[in-house]
This record gives C-alpha cells, sequence and structure tokens, in this order.
C-alpha cells in the first residue's frame, strides 16, 4: 500500500476517544487503541519493521502480521517480548524500542488491516452475501465454506488476513492486488493437452499450477509446448457492474469471513 | 571371521592426519584432494583440478552421504576437508568434525555465545581456518576461538569486539604464516569496523586495522565535519560508527605479502545527510601489509555509500593478461553492479564495466572514480539493497580464464533516507531507510503485491514475487571486456557460490535448491539434483583415497554427492 494510502487511512482510523484497555486476554480490539498510538507505531513500522516484514506484514515467509495472529504472542505484554527479544536464528533482531515506542509498535501491529479502511463505507454483510451468490457471481470462481467453484482463490477465511481497503481494491481492479507468482497461465504439452489455471510456484525447470477443476499439477518446462502467463487476472473488475452500497456491503461480508 | 576381519580393514580409510602448516596453505593447489581454506587457495579462485567427475559422467552422480544441522536458519557455512576428514561449522558457533568418505561425526565442540548477541540477519557463520593442529572460529560475540582438530576441545578464546555494542565475528577466519586474521561484523548496527590478526598460538592480538580511521588516520578527512546550520539532522561523530563491516574472508599474496578485504556498508546504511564525505573506507577494497596490518592502497568501490552496497565479496585474485599485457589482476563483481579489474600491486583502476542494470552512477572519471547519479525520489534505484551479487564467492577458471559470478538482475529498490540516531555507549539498528521494493520501471512507485520490503534473506518453497522483481544468472564474464561470455538465466534468485574444475565442470546452486552442474565453457546445463530448500553457501570438491566428492548444503543437510 502506498504511503499515501497509509497516511489517509491512518487519518480516518480508530473512533475517536477509546481508553487504553490493558486485558491481558484479549486479541486486540481497534476502538482500544488510540488514535495517536497507532499513528506513532505507524511511523516505527515503517522505519525498523517493514525492511523486512513488509508493508502488509507478510514478508517474511509463514508471518502474517496483519492477521492479528501470532505464533509467539497472545497478549500486548508477550508480543512487546518478541518484539524486545527478537529472534536470532530466525534473523529477527532485538530492538530496542522506549515504552511510548514499544506502546506505538503494539497499537499499530493489532490495528495493521483495520486503519486500511479503503474509501467505502461500512455495510451490510448478510446483503453482502446476496451480492457475492447472486448479482456478483463470485461463486462461479471463488470458493467459500463448501459452495462454488476451485477455479480462483478460496475466500473462506480471507477476512483473517486481508484489510477493507484491500479487498476493495481487487474489486475495482484485480490485477493490482495479484500476487505475481498466482498469475493465470496458459500451458499446452507436448502432446496437445491445454491446461488452464493459475500459478503457485515456478523454478528454473518446472511450474507448479492449479486447474480450472482445481486439481494440482506440476509440470516439466521442457515438455511444454506452450507456456504463457498473463500479467491481467482473469477476474472482471466490478467498477461498472455494482453501486458503491452493493460494494460496501460485499467488503464487509468479506471482512467477516474469519474462519476459525 | 578371517573374511569378516578383511572386509572391516577394507571399509575405513585411514590417511595420514598430518598437521598443516603454512606452507601447506601456500601450496594449497599440490593437494587437490582437500579444501584446505575458505577460498579454496590463497588467490579465493575456488577452482579445484581434481577431474574424476567430467561433463561426460557427471549423469552418474548419485548421494554418498548427508548430514542435517540441528539448528534452524541459514547454514552458510563452507567446510574444510584435511586428510578424510570434514570441518565445519553449524549455527550458532558449533564445530563438527565429520568422515568425509561416510559423514559420520567424530566429535563436536559447542561454543556458548554470552545472552546479549547483536546480529542484523541471522545467527550466521561462514566457515573455519585451519593451521597446524587447530582450528579457528569466529564467534556471534565477537571471539576467535582455537580448538584442537583431534579432540574438539578449545585451546584458547580471545574477545575481540564488544558483543552489546554490536559487533559480531561472522567471517570464516583467514591462516596465513603464524596469524590468523579476522574481521567484525555489525554494520546494521553502527559499529566502526576492524581487521585484526591474531597470533596462532596464543590468541594474541597483533594488529588492528580501523576500517573507518579516526582523527589523525589516513582517510578521516573523509568524514567531513557538519555544516553550519544543517537542513537535515547531521551527526559530529559519525565515524566513530561509521560501519565498514568485515563478514567474507579475504585473499593473499604471498609475493606482494598482502592480504586484500572487503569492508561492507556505511552506516546508517541510507542517510548519507548525516555523514557527509566519502566515508572511507566503507564499500571499499583495502590491501593490507600482512606484518603490520598497514594499508598499503585501497579503492573505494561507492563513495558516499547510500545503497548498502557492501563491498563484502570475496577478493579473487589472478595473473592474467589483460588486454594483451600480464597483470597481477585483482577481479571483483561488486555488489553496486560493476564488475572491476584492479591491479592487485598498486590498487589501479583497470577496468569497470556494468554486469547488471545500474543507474546510480553513469560511468567513470580518468582516476576510476564513479560518476554518482542518484535518482529522484519514488524513482527506482537499480541494483537494490541485496545487489547485483553480494557475499557468495564466485570462481576463476585459469582454464577458462572466465570469471564466473551468480548475480540478480533486474531488480531495483526505492531508496528514502530518515535519520538514525546512535544511542551512547550501545547499538542502534536500522539503516535509516522507508521504502519498499518496485518492480519493472513502468511502475516505479508501486510495491509488487506480496513482496517482503527487501528479500528475505532465507525462503519457503514458494517464490512469491518471482521475476516480477528480478531474477538469478551465472555469469561468465571475461576479465579483458567485462562482458559475459555466457549467461545461465534462473527464474528465482541466487544466494549460492561457484565451483570450478579442472574438468570444466561449473557446480552451484540457488534459491530454488537445485544443485545444477553447468559446462563451464558453454554454460549448458549437464545435470541438476533437487535438494529441497534453499542453498546459501558454497560448494566445495574435495577426493579421499582416489575417490572426488561434491559436497553442497541445502537447507539443513549437506550432501554429498560421488560417482558409483
Amino acid at each position: 500500500m502506498t504511503r499515501a494510502l497509509l497516511s489517509a487511512a491512518v487519518m480516518v482510523a480508530a473512533s475517536p476517544g477509546g481508553a487504553y484497555a490493558q486485558n491481558p486476554l484479549m486479541l486486540g480490539h481497534p476502538e482500544d487503541y488510540p488514535r495517536a498510538d497507532v499513528e506513532h507505531g505507524a511511523r516505527i513500522y515503517a522505519a525498523q519493521c517493514d525492511r523486512c516484514h513488509g508493508p502488509d506484514g507478510r514478508g517474511v515467509n509463514g508471518v502474517d502480521l496483519g492477521s492479528g495472529k501470532f505464533s509467539h504472542a497472545t497478549t500486548d505484554a508477550q508480543l512487546r517480548n518478541v518484539i524486545a527479544n527478537g529472534f536470532p536464528t530466525a534473523g529477527m533482531p532485538a530492538f530496542t524500542f522506549d515504552a511510548t515506542d514499544f506502546t506505538g509498535v503494539v497499537a499499530y501491529l493489532r490495528n495493521m488491516n483495520s486503519i486500511d479502511r479503503g474509501s467505502l463505507k461500512p455495510g451490510n454483510a448478510a446483503h453482502g452475501q446476496t451480492v457475492v451468490e447472486t448479482k456478483g457471481a463470485c461463486l462461479s470462481c471463488h470458493r467459500i465454506g463448501n459452495k462454488g467453484s476451485r477455479k480462483a482463490p478460496n475466500l473462506s477465511t480471507i477476512g483473517a488476513s486481508r484489510s477493507a481497503g484491500s479487498l476493495e481494491r481487487s474489486l475495482l481492479d484485480p490485477s493490482s492486488q495479484m500476487w505475481p507468482i498466482n498469475r493465470p497461465v496458459h500451458i499446452v504439452t507436448k502432446d496437445g493437452k491445454v491446461i488452464n489455471g493459475r500459478r503457485l510456484n515456478e523454478d528454473t525447470y518446472t511450474v507448479q499450477v492449479v486447474d480450472e477443476e482445481g486439481r494440482l499439477i506440476s509440470f516439466e518446462k521442457p515438455n511444454l509446448r506452450e507456456f504463457t502467463i498473463s500479467t491481467k487476472s482473469t477476474m472482471p473488475s466490478y467498477k461498472q457492474e455494482l453501486s458503491p452500497d452493493e460494494l460496501s456491503d460485499v467488503v464487509t461480508y468479506l471482512l467477516s469471513l474469519k474462519g476459525q | 571371521m578371517l573374511i569378516a576381519a578383511l572386509v572391516t580393514l577394507v571399509s575405513f580409510h585411514l590417511n595420514a592426519q598430518t598437521p598443516v602448516p603454512p606452507d601447506r596453505l601456500l601450496n594449497s593447489a599440490k593437494e587437490p584432494q582437500n579444501w584446505l581454506t575458505y577460498g579454496g587457495d590463497y588467490f579465493s579462485n575456488r577452482y579445484s583440478t581434481l577431474t574424476q567427475i567430467t561433463p561426460a559422467n557427471v549423469k552418474s552422480l548419485g548421494l554418498a552421504w548427508a548430514y542435517q544441522s540441528p539448528t534452524s536458519g541459514s547454514w552458510e557455512t563452507t567446510p574444510l576437508v584435511v586428510d578424510g576428514i570434514m570441518y565445519l561449522t553449524q549455527r550458532p558457533n558449533d564445530v563438527v568434525a565429520l568422515d568425509a568418505v561416510t559423514g559420520r561425526a567424530f566429535w563436536m565442540y559447542r561454543y556458548n555465545n554470552v545472552n546479549e548477541i547483536g546480529v542484523c540477519c541471522g545467527s550466521n557463520n561462514r566457515g573455519l581456518a585451519i593451521l597446524g593442529d587447530t582450528l579457528f572460529m569466529g564467534t556471534l560475540d565477537a571471539h576467535v576461538v582455537a580448538i584442537d582438530t583431534k579432540s574438539g576441545l578449545p585451546l584458547w578464546n580471545t574477545k575481540v569486539g564488544e558483543s552489546k555494542n554490536g559487533y559480531s565475528i561472522t567471517v570464516a577466519p583467514l591462516a596465513v604464516k603464524d596469524r590468523i586474521i579476522v574481521g567484525l561484523g555489525g554494520g546494521e548496527f553502527g559499529i566502526r569496523g576492524a581487521i585484526a590478526a591474531l597470533d596462532a598460538q596464543t590468541g594474541k592480538e597483533l594488529w588492528r586495522f580501523n576500517a573507518i580511521p579516526g582523527p589523525g588516520e589516513a582517510g578521516h578527512e573523509t568524514w567531513e565535519p557538519c555544516p553550519p546550520n544543517p537542513k537535515t539532522y547531521c551527526d559530529s561523530d559519525a565515524w566513530t560508527h561509521g560501519g565498514g563491516s568485515v563478514w567474507v574472508t579475504g585473499s593473499y599474496d604471498s609475493a606482494l605479502n598482502l592480504t586484500y578485504w572487503g569492508l561492507g556498508n556505511a552506516a546508517p546504511d541510507y542517510n548519507g545527510d548525516q555523514r557527509p564525505g566519502d566515508n572511507l573506507y566503507a564499500a571499499s577494497v583495502v590491501a593490507l601489509d600482512l606484518d603490520t596490518g598497514k594499508l598499503k592502497w585501497h579503492y573505494q568501490f561507492t563513495p558516499h555509500d547510500v545503497y548498502d552496497y557492501d563491498s563484502v565479496q570475496v577478493p579473487v585474485l589472478a595473473d592474467i593478461t589483460f588486454q594483451g599485457a600480464p597483470v597481477k589482476a585483482l577481479m571483483w563483481a561488486n555488489r553496486n553492479g560493476i564488475f572491476y579489474v584492479l591491479d592487485r600491486a598498486t590498487g589501479k583502476f583497470l577496468l569497470g564495466k556494468p554486469f547488471a542494470k545500474v543507474n546510480w552512477m553513469s560511468g567513470f572519471d580518468a582516476n576510476g572514480r564513479p560518476i554518482q547519479t542518484p535518482q529522484p525520489p519514488g524513482m527506482p534505484t537499480y541494483p537494490a539493497i541485496q545487489g547485483a551479487s553480494n557475499w557468495y564467492s564466485p570462481s576463476y577458471s585459469p582454464r577458462t580464464k572466465l570469471m564466473y559470478v551468480s548475480t540478480w538482475q533486474e531488480q531495483g529498490q526505492l531508496y528514502g533516507a530518515v535519520p538514525m540516531v546512535y544511542p551512547e555507549g550501545g547499538r542502534g539498528f536500522g539503516g535509516g531507510n522507508n521504502q519498499t521494493f518496485v518492480p519493472s520501471p513502468d511502475a516505479p512507485t508501486k510495491a509488487i503485491p506480496g513482496a517482503p520490503a527487501i528479500p528475505g534473506l532465507r525462503r519457503g518453497p514458494i517464490n512469491n514475487w518471482t521475476d516480477a522483481a528480478g531474477h538469478g544468472e551465472v555469469l561468465a564474464i571475461d576479465p579483458n571486456s567485462g562482458e559475459a561470455k555466457w549467461r545461465y538465466r534462473m527464474t528465482d534468485v541466487t544466494d549460492t557460490g561457484v565451483l570450478t574444475t579442472a574438468s570444466d565442470l561449473l557446480i552451484t546452486g540457488g534459491r530454488e535448491g537445485y544443485l545444477q552442474v553447468l559446462d563451464a565453457r558453454t554454460g549448458v546445463l549437464l545435470w541438476k539434483a533437487s535438494l529441497g530448500a534453499q542453498m546459501v553457501n558454497n560448494s566445495i570438491t574435495y577426493a579421499v583415497n582416489g575417490k572426488q566428492y561434491v559436497s553442497a548444503i541445502a537447507g539443513l543437510t549437506l550432501f554429498t554427492f560421488a560417482l558409483p
């Protein structure tokens, strides 16, 4: 996400007031962290953490800071310990922040996704589900729970790791949010078999795809007659298809899909 | 009973396990079956004259044995092999002695670091030196320990740097004559780098070269005073934490009695405004007198470095014919994307040619000083932070007369400096950049979705950012011109060094975890094996009882291959 968007998002963040709650058991609610702390933490994150963890907190394999789920911390105090001690064997150094900085970084980590609100107002999740299942025809490609197709990514837990802003961007400009590894591929094997699908992984000698039926297939590149990768997502833009209210409802519904 | 005894007799090997005096290290080319020093020899050519494995039979290579490290993280070590025994380090600071034929362990030594260690990039260790009957290892808490080869017991332990101020030693030491040479790491913590020589018998410090010169030392004037009313933060003590770290082993020329070392980034990495001046000797090569540690000459690859262009690469020495004339060359494929040929006796600049996309400079002046072209804010600089090449070893083959380098191509970076205020008497962390990676130049201000701010020093099995953020290539560079005679393109980037042999094999790896053997003459792929994890180190080849082996580490496993 660009720095301008981040600043703008922080500006419309957490509701005014909201006492800082020292609830040792909570996973964190945005309203419990003062805006000033979140903003301060965002600046520290950008200077110290972004270089490894990335702007969306997913830069390190297996770590998704925006999800609110941390493998070595549940409470704020535990989060602080992880940052203060680092993980030398994993390559994370220890950070000597003062108390204000720690407060800010933790507040920001608790709000990483929630502050990227995008431009849509909160909508109606139930109505959003209806749009997804009918007018939007999303399940003709996506799957939620046990309904839908396996052609496109499974959305059952998308609300756990994506922000409102990034979901909005996916709906309006899908190619912009597509990870390069997941680009659409068109393959024709030496014996003429045609496979269209989504790339999952690739190296110098092989490529791994999921085809339109959801089958996982690995190919050796020398055995392919054709292998083309598109930089354009096969997902259409919903800019003209859905009204702003419908978009808000869909994003609100998707945010509610957090799985377990 | 007799038959059983006979079988037992032939199932182990007993080599003459004699000590390694200085002469053996100097003449390591005479014993190609051993790997006596980090770079293969003092010229760091990483070239073996073993020829049992050839382009014709390499497809028959099979696994001879494997050994697994118990500790997770990047395993960056290069093993040594001496008379049938393999000595290697594993994270964080263990030393293990293995039988080089079977991979079975004789002993393990575990060094306990103090609690407060400062390392930016993992508990790495790149290997050992051997001299006499003693091994030498640098430690994460900036000590050097000497370990007996037979028993694995420590003999002496010398503190070289202060760990709580960010100093560490991850480099494989260099043993020459009667001394052990090491460098201090910690360039992300605002150290003042140094190279030190210790007496091999006692561990006593013999000399120290300051990578960042202090008042009265030559080069200190390149840490210029702050202007009277600086527009942004300026640090009047910048030189006290100026960087210039060392974390890759240098080379040695016995005829000139000079030892060559590459020095790391100026600190903080990206905010040059707080340290005006060229900032010697950061991002430089220094040639030091082996006996005294005095500086004979230096060449600064990236003056006033603001890109984290550590010049921490292996200095490759070779006596070559350069554009028709004999030259004692030092060849260097720098992190900044330029391939250099220097005269290693004098430091004279002979050639500088990009081997990757470069836009931080546009050329050289008559003295070999780069003409820098800083990019406007919001526009990418090439190469990116990890550089067009890095610490992993290149190789020079005297047969093909080519310099082989693992490179990253087409990777740009947005740089945005922020001030870095170092705490009194302690260590800071951070280079002062706050920008992310960028894709190809037509979309300069957008980050690649799913890509980390810097490419992870390790990666899982999925290549998230693909060639949208650069790819790896092995280049075969002709030193006469700086042009690549051939290129071997890979999908993912590579942190694996290159090894070449006299049968014209080129052995390398990559982030994809393939051990790849190419024809060194043409770059054609001869054989590969999928080892299943990133290879962040350099392979070696050795022989025992006439049988040649190739050892390569991928992930947490050391694999050793041989012909049937």
